[in-house]
């Protein structure tokens, strides 16, 4: 165990390095790269926490889409740009903030102090008594062996076998929202600024 | 079955020891270069450590995440490089031709 902590101490003070880098840099196309790192070394952590499914999640969502949609909307978004066309990293300044921000992170604090408080309410990780194992059915962990023909993680045997029509359902909302964003974030071609001009003259 | 070997151990820490240099080198990395660089080496690190941990926890299966992991570093590469490049994610001609002129232009040719 000792092993392990020497492990994810460091994950978790790298973790608090670059949330702390992502609030203060002003530049938010770095800022987009550090929300990469930090969702890197979140998945690492749940990783660690025998969460391969919700890890899994978090790379493809957190590590690819995401920034390729921050990415996607900051090319949408005015900037100054060189006379040859050329991005330098400087060009996505964020504006200056206009208040102080001492609320924001009075309020930050005591939101981080109440969460902490709440999980000493919580079992221990890894607690074999926990509401978690024992309700609502624990033959759930002893049948998923044999109904699975082996699949060695119950997590995901429950999320993509006993409640599969429930991740299919989620699986479709999600699929919704992409196309709604790729609409959003699409970039307009000379074709569709011709028709909007055409439609604008008829009108 | 965990191979609890004082090398694994010592190659984790090693592997943390990188990954918090890569991070310092995109704090401050003054060019996108420095920065895509940086996230990069950091995304391969993730790769490593998650295989060693696997090996550490005796938890093997957790190779097929690496790879996942490696997969998507590659994809966000690519597309962090292609809007580094072109300003966007398509190639129309409008963007090929600033492409164009920004290769030709002195400061990239010295």
């Amino acid at each position: 165990m000792l092993n392990m902590n020497l492990i994810v101490i460091p994950i978790l003070l790298l973790l608090a390095a670059t949330a702390v880098t992502v609030a203060r840099i002003r530049n938010l196309w770095a800022a987009v790269m550090f929300t990469g790192i930090y969702s890197f070394l979140g998945a690492s952590w749940m990783l660690i926490l025998d969460a391969p499914d919700v890890a899994f999640t978090e790379a493809a969502v957190g590590a690819g889409i995401s920034t390729i949609l921050m990415l996607a909307t900051l090319s949408l978004t005015p900037k100054k740009r060189h006379r040859d066309g050329h991005l330098q990293s400087d060009d996505f300044e964020e504006k200056p903030l206009k208040h102080s921000p001492f609320w924001p992170l009075l309020v930050v604090t005591i939101t981080g102090c109440a969460l902490v408080y709440g999980t000493y309410d919580m079992p221990a990780f890894g607690d074999p008594n926990a509401p978690i194992q024992v309700y609502p059915d624990p033959s759930f962990v002893a049948k998923s062996q044999p109904d699975m023909h082996g699949l060695p993680n119950v997590v995901t045997a429950v999320l993509a076998s006993y409640r599969g029509y429930d991740t299919l359902g989620e699986t479709a909302v999600i699929f919704t929202a992409g196309i709604a964003v790729l609409l959003i974030l699409r970039k307009n071609t000379p074709e569709d600024d011709r028709r909007a001009n055409e439609q604008e003259a008829v009108s | 079955m965990p191979i609890d070997h004082p090398a694994l151990l010592v190659a984790a820490i090693a592997i943390l020891v990188t990954m918090t240099l890569a991070l310092i080198r995109a704090m401050l990395g003054p060019t996108i270069f420095d920065r895509v660089l940086a996230l990069n080496m950091f995304g391969t690190k993730t790769v490593l450590l998650i295989c060693v941990v696997g090996f550490l926890t005796g938890r093997t299966d957790f190779l097929d995440l690496a790879l996942l992991y490696s997969l998507m570093n590659f994809i966000g590469m690519v597309a962090l490089l292609r809007f580094s490049e072109y300003g966007t994610f398509g190639d129309d001609e409008e963007h090929k031709s600033l492409v164009e002129s920004w290769k030709n232009s002195p400061e990239v040719n010295g």
